[in-house]
Formats: C-alpha cells, sequence, structure tokens
C-alpha cells in the first residue's frame, strides 16, 4: 500500500494504459495516434486548469470560483473582441490573464488578510463572478459572426505538428513543474501544506503563499476563458458551468490531497488525461454523455479512498486544531 | 502598591444589562435585519404588504431552510455536505421514476424521504466510515447523486403527480398558513430542541470545539457525524418532496446550486465555519431575511442570476463584516492605549 502512494502516477499510467487497451480492444481506431493527439488537445484546458487549482489544494485551500472566472474572464474577451475587431489577440490574452489573475487574488486577499475560509470564499465569489458574465452581456450570447477570425483560429494555428492549444498546455506543465521543484515559492506551497505551523517558523508568509496560489489560480482560468471561449466559439452565461467539480476531480484522481502538501504536476496531468481519455471514449463505445458526471463523481470517490489509504499518517490529527488558526 | 492588592480589580458585570447584550447579539442583529428590509420592501413595492404576498414569499425560502436546519448541525460539528441539491435531484427522480410505475401519494413521499437517508447515511459512511474529508467526499457524492439522475433523465422530465402529492408543495393548512411554512416551523422548533436543549445538541457543539477531546470524553464522533449526516439527507428528501410537488416536474437539473443557498443561510445565522458554534434561531432568522431579500429583488423584477450576486456578496461581506470590525477595533484600542 506504501508503495502504491509513493508511485501513484505509474499506477494512475497504468490504468489510462489499460482504459485505452479496452477500449482499443473493441474500436481499433481509438489508439491511433492521430486521435490521442486529439484526446490530448481536449484535454489541454483542463490540464492547465487542474495546474492552477493544485496550487491552491497544496496550501489546504480549494478554489470553487475558477470556472466562474473562466466563463467572466472568456465574456470579457469576447465582448472586447466583437466590440474592437483590431485588437491583436496576444494582448487580448494577455488581458485575460491579467483579468484572471485579479478575480483570483481577490480570492487570495479574503484569504489571506481577513482569514475567511477558502471554501466560504470562493463559494461566493463563484456566484458573484457567474452573475457578472450576465450583468455584463445582459444574458445575450457572442457567437462565432461576432468574433475575428484570429480569435478563433490562434489556439487552432500547427505548429511542429501539434496545435497552439497543445503547446500552451505544454508550456504550461514546463513552467509549473520548473514552479514547483525550482523556486522558493513552489516549494513554499508544499512547505505550509504539509505544516503551516512549521512554515512560519522557517519564514514562509503562510497566507501571502495561499495569495500567490490563489492569484496563479486565477491567471490560468483567466487564460484558459480565452481558450475555452475560442474553443467552443461561444460566450454565454452557462460557459463551463459546473467544471469547477471536473476541476477538482482531475487533481483528486491526480494524487493531490485535500488535506494539503501533496501533489506533483506529473499526477495533476495524468488526472486530467484520465478524464479527458473517459470522456473520449463513452461516445465510441455508444454511451450516452449523461453518463459523464455520474463517472466522474464514482472517480473522485474511488480517487479519494486510494489516496486516503495512501497518505494515512496518524498524529496530524491532533495538531490540526492548533494549525488552523 | 498596598491599594491595588487592598481593592480587587473590578471585574465587568455584563448581567445588569441583558437587553443591550440581546441586541449586541447575532441573532438580535439578524432580527433587526430582518426588520429593515421588510421594511425598505414594503416601500418598494406596494403589492408586498399584502397576507398573499406574504405568503407567497415563504415559499421562497423555506425548502432550502429545511435543508439549512440539518447543514447548521453538521456544520456545528465541523463537516459540510455539499450534495444536499443532487440529493434533491436524486430523490426528485427516483420519486418521478416510480410515479411511471404507478406508485401512488404515501408511496412517492416514502421514496423521495427514503433516498434523501440513504444518500445521507452514504456520505456518513464514507466520512466517518473510511475516514475521509467531508468536503471531497460531498464534491464527489455531488456529481455521483446528479449523474445517476442525468442518466436516468437525460433531457427528458418526468410530469403528472397526482394532486394529493401536489399538495405537499402547494397546499394550504389554514388560510394562508401553507403546509411547507407549518412543516418548517415544526422542524425548527424540533432542531431547536435537539440541539439547544438535548445532550446530543451539546455533544454537537463538544465534537466541534475539539473532536479529539470529544472522543476522549466518551462522545462516539463518528456515530453522531453519522446521525447528522443522515439528517441531513432526510431534510433534503423532505425538501425533494416539497419541491417537486410544487413544481409539478422533475429535471435532473432541479435545485441547482441549492448547496450554496443553504450555506449561507447557515452562516449568515451566525454558524461559525469551522465549527462548534452556532444557533437554530440565528439560521431561521437568517433563512427569513434571505426569503425577504431574494423576494423583494423578485418584487423590483431583478433576474434570478442577479439575485445569486446578492447572495454571494451577502455570504461573503456577512463573514468579512464582524473580522474587519474586530481589526479596526484592536486597531484603535492599541492606539489609544
Amino acid at each position: 500500500m506504501k508503495a502504491l502512494g509513493k508511485h501513484r502516477e505509474i499506477w494512475l499510467g497504468l490504468a489510462i494504459l489499460l482504459l485505452l487497451v479496452i477500449v482499443t480492444a473493441r474500436f481499433p481506431r481509438f489508439a491511433q495516434p492521430q486521435n490521442l493527439l486529439t484526446i490530448f488537445n481536449d484535454t489541454s484546458i483542463l490540464m492547465m486548469l487542474a495546474l492552477g487549482q493544485m496550487l491552491v489544494i497544496l496550501t489546504r485551500s480549494i478554489d470553487l470560483s475558477m470556472a466562474a472566472n473562466l466563463a467572466l474572464t472568456g465574456m470579457i474577451v469576447a465582448m472586447t473582441n466583437a466590440a474592437f475587431p483590431g485588437v491583436p489577440v496576444p494582448l487580448l490574452m494577455a488581458m485575460c490573464v491579467v483579468i484572471g489573475a485579479g478575480l483570483g487574488a481577490f480570492n487570495g486577499v479574503l484569504v489571506w488578510k481577513l482569514s475567511i475560509p477558502p471554501i466560504v470564499v470562493t463559494l461566493g465569489t463563484l456566484t458573484i463572478y457567474r452573475g457578472l458574465v450576465f450583468v455584463i452581456s445582459n444574458g445575450a450570447w457572442v457567437n462565432a459572426a461576432q468574433m475575428s477570425s484570429d480569435f478563433i483560429n490562434l489556439q487552432r494555428t500547427v505548429f511542429l505538428g501539434l496545435p497552439l492549444l497543445s503547446w500552451f498546455a505544454i508550456v504550461a506543465a514546463v513552467l509549473f513543474w520548473l514552479l514547483m521543484t525550482r523556486t522558493p515559492l513552489g516549494r513554499s506551497f508544499y512547505a505550509i501544506g504539509v505544516n503551516p505551523t512549521a512554515s512560519v517558523y522557517t519564514g514562509i508568509n503562510v497566507g501571502r503563499t495561499k495569495f500567490m496560489a490563489f492569484t496563479i489560480a486565477g491567471a490560468m482560468a483567466g487564460l484558459c476563458g480565452y481558450l475555452w471561449v475560442s474553443r467552443y466559439v461561444i460566450a454565454s452565461t452557462e460557459v463551463a458551468s459546473g467544471y469547477e467539480l471536473t476541476i477538482i476531480a482531475a487533481c483528486v484522481i491526480g494524487g493531490v490531497s485535500i488535506a494539503g502538501g501533496i501533489g506533483t504536476v506529473g499526477g495533476v496531468l495524468l488526472g486530467a488525461i484520465f478524464l479527458g481519455v473517459i470522456n473520449n471514449a463513452l461516445p465510441v463505445i455508444n454511451i450516452s454523455p449523461f453518463w459523464q458526471m455520474a463517472i466522474s463523481g464514482s472517480a473522485i470517490l474511488l480517487a479519494v479512498v486510494l489516496n486516503a489509504r495512501g497518505e494515512k499518517r496518524k498524529g496530524r490529527i491532533i495538531l490540526k486544531k492548533a494549525e488552523a488558526v | 502598591m498596598t491599594d491595588t492588592t487592598a481593592t480587587p480589580r473590578r471585574l465587568p458585570n455584563r448581567l445588569d444589562n441583558p437587553f443591550k447584550s440581546t441586541v449586541l447579539s447575532w441573532e438580535g442583529l439578524l432580527v433587526l435585519v430582518a426588520v429593515a428590509i421588510f421594511i425598505l420592501n414594503s416601500f418598494a413595492s406596494p403589492y408586498f404588504l399584502n397576507e398573499w404576498s406574504l405568503s407567497d414569499m415563504t415559499f421562497n425560502f423555506t425548502e432550502k431552510a429545511l435543508i439549512a436546519l440539518a447543514m447548521a448541525l453538521l456544520i456545528i460539528s465541523g463537516e459540510i455536505d455539499l450534495s444536499v441539491a443532487a440529493i434533491i435531484a436524486l430523490a426528485s427522480t427516483l420519486m418521478g421514476w416510480a410515479l411511471q410505475f404507478g406508485a401512488d401519494t404515501p408511496v412517492l413521499v416514502a421514496i423521495g424521504v427514503g433516498t434523501g437517508i440513504a444518500c445521507g447515511a452514504f456520505n456518513g459512511f464514507l466520512v466517518t466510515g473510511l475516514k475521509l474529508p467531508s468536503i471531497v467526499v460531498t464534491i464527489g457524492t455531488m456529481s455521483l447523486f446528479r449523474g445517476i439522475s442525468f442518466i436516468i433523465l437525460g433531457d427528458q422530465s418526468f410530469k403528472g403527480y397526482p394532486p394529493s402529492f401536489s399538495w405537499f408543495g402547494q397546499g394550504y393548512v389554514w388560510w394562508v398558513i401553507s403546509f411547507e411554512l407549518v412543516l418548517f416551523l415544526v422542524c425548527a422548533a424540533v432542531y431547536f430542541v435537539l440541539l439547544q436543549r438535548t445532550n446530543f445538541g451539546r455533544r454537537v457543539y463538544a465534537i466541534g470545539n475539539n473532536d479529539v477531546a470529544a472522543e476522549f470524553s466518551g462522545v462516539r464522533v463518528a456515530r453522531t457525524k453519522f446521525v447528522l449526516f443522515c439528517l441531513t439527507g432526510l431534510m433534503s428528501g423532505m425538501a425533494a418532496v416539497l419541491l417537486t410537488a410544487r413544481l409539478g416536474s422533475t429535471r435532473p437539473s432541479i435545485a441547482e446550486g441549492w448547496e450554496l443557498e443553504a450555506i449561507t443561510m447557515v452562516v449568515l445565522g451566525g454558524v461559525s465555519i469551522l465549527g462548534g458554534a452556532g444557533t437554530i434561531v440565528g439560521v431561521v432568522l437568517a433563512a427569513l431575511i434571505m426569503g425577504l431579500v431574494t423576494f423583494g429583488l423578485g418584487l423590483l423584477n431583478v433576474p434570478g442570476i442577479v439575485m445569486s450576486i446578492f447572495i454571494g456578496a451577502l455570504l461573503i461581506l456577512v463573514i468579512a463584516l464582524p473580522i474587519l470590525w474586530r481589526m479596526w477595533r484592536q486597531r484603535t484600542a492599541v492606539r489609544s492605549a
């Protein structure tokens, strides 16, 4: 059991392979390289969001507002594009990152300065952000006809055999890996998740680190706001509704402990790919897409049961109350 | 030197001013807010002060408030249940499914309430039996329960509930007093007694303040929490019966987002999200306030999703303001000292 906890990425990789083998046994075309690349591209947005969420969960917090942040930023950028088609897309993307980071920072400030529990903060901002989408758009949609062709096509541009969307995910994964393993900030995310009290004594500002996690997660959600809207070529109030749970599911399946301090970039990527493979396999093996929700729910439960077995550590519970300040 | 030892330091007497302490308590504040919103509403709309309007207003919050009663106990004990709205969806779907086989009203109600208890027990087992964090467990069961509804219903809906069933959501016991309101008041009384007048209630507080200490003092922490999850499931099942009866149809998206509103009621009612503190009176008042706010905004033709902004902001403000107030007072205290 201990080995399973240590080599979770390997086990998860095997589970994904098994899944691929089962589906491919019945539908040989499923495992063709081109289809696998499509699945990767389909999962890119989820991977990027899950990486952001990972930082937050590592610090013993949770961000339920990411999907609403994505929808709000997506709506703002789509409306900007519809109103001023001349604005270059890279500038719009930078705008998305800034807006998203701002929305994330708002969560972060409430958690840092006012010490409000993250789940309450983000439940609140989830409804506020989602409501604001309706307010700024007046409930209307921005559709393909209103978007400029650059806006729609940028992420579809193929570079070295892969669409840019996939490259975004790859670059994000590399940057996150560097952040988590090579920078003091990355290490402090782990440190305050494992033991906030000890982190204070080592000179880490716990609140500020949480703030950074929320801000980075928000920036990812903002960037994904553009990617989502231009990928599905629609911006509406309902965009990515309920997706916050899928993001958390990818993290939990990827081995991120909800109690904080445990989780890796590789695990999260595999967790997202696992969900991506399932979602792409369902229509292939002729199961109604209405099964998706129940399947990801079961996957979360299964993963959290397995996680708990892998990370059982006695003695931590007694310290918990003292650290909860 | 001798003076200070001769005259003992006077302790402030907090007992001789019950009026001040009542007004300054959270519940007192909630009463003032409720009265203020009531007055604002009656100025804002000429249709507000009418016995039927007020009766309609109660439908705005009774179902969610039923869940909030049990959720309050659960949050006081240090756990949370995000799956309550999904339980409503599943219970409602199974009732509609049974209806297709000609089930009559008592069977439908039994199925609704039974599904609720079963879902609650499932949550309770995962949290207490397998020792998993309730946030993740109920996020998981939230998509599992609603996911099952989607599997059964897809994009369809169940309709055609019998009139005797609809009475639960649309009927009036006497004059403008609806069955929903009576049920809510009875449940509120039961939960008040349970939490604030029984050993069980004391144990819930003890667990929320320090579950390790509670365990060592002989409280069966796991069993108590399991019961609380079952109670939350039961109340969600009852809410499912009322809501399904009131709407007369079931879709898988029924009651979406209600977990947020139930939790907002609980937190607005003064229950600490970290557990260990809170009262039923506060939760009932908070439910009333949310009913008044949403009904008043509704009379002003504010769309539902804009109302949700107010509710989200209310949730954050209610928690942030006391913290800001405390910080501000500490700062001024330091300055004057």
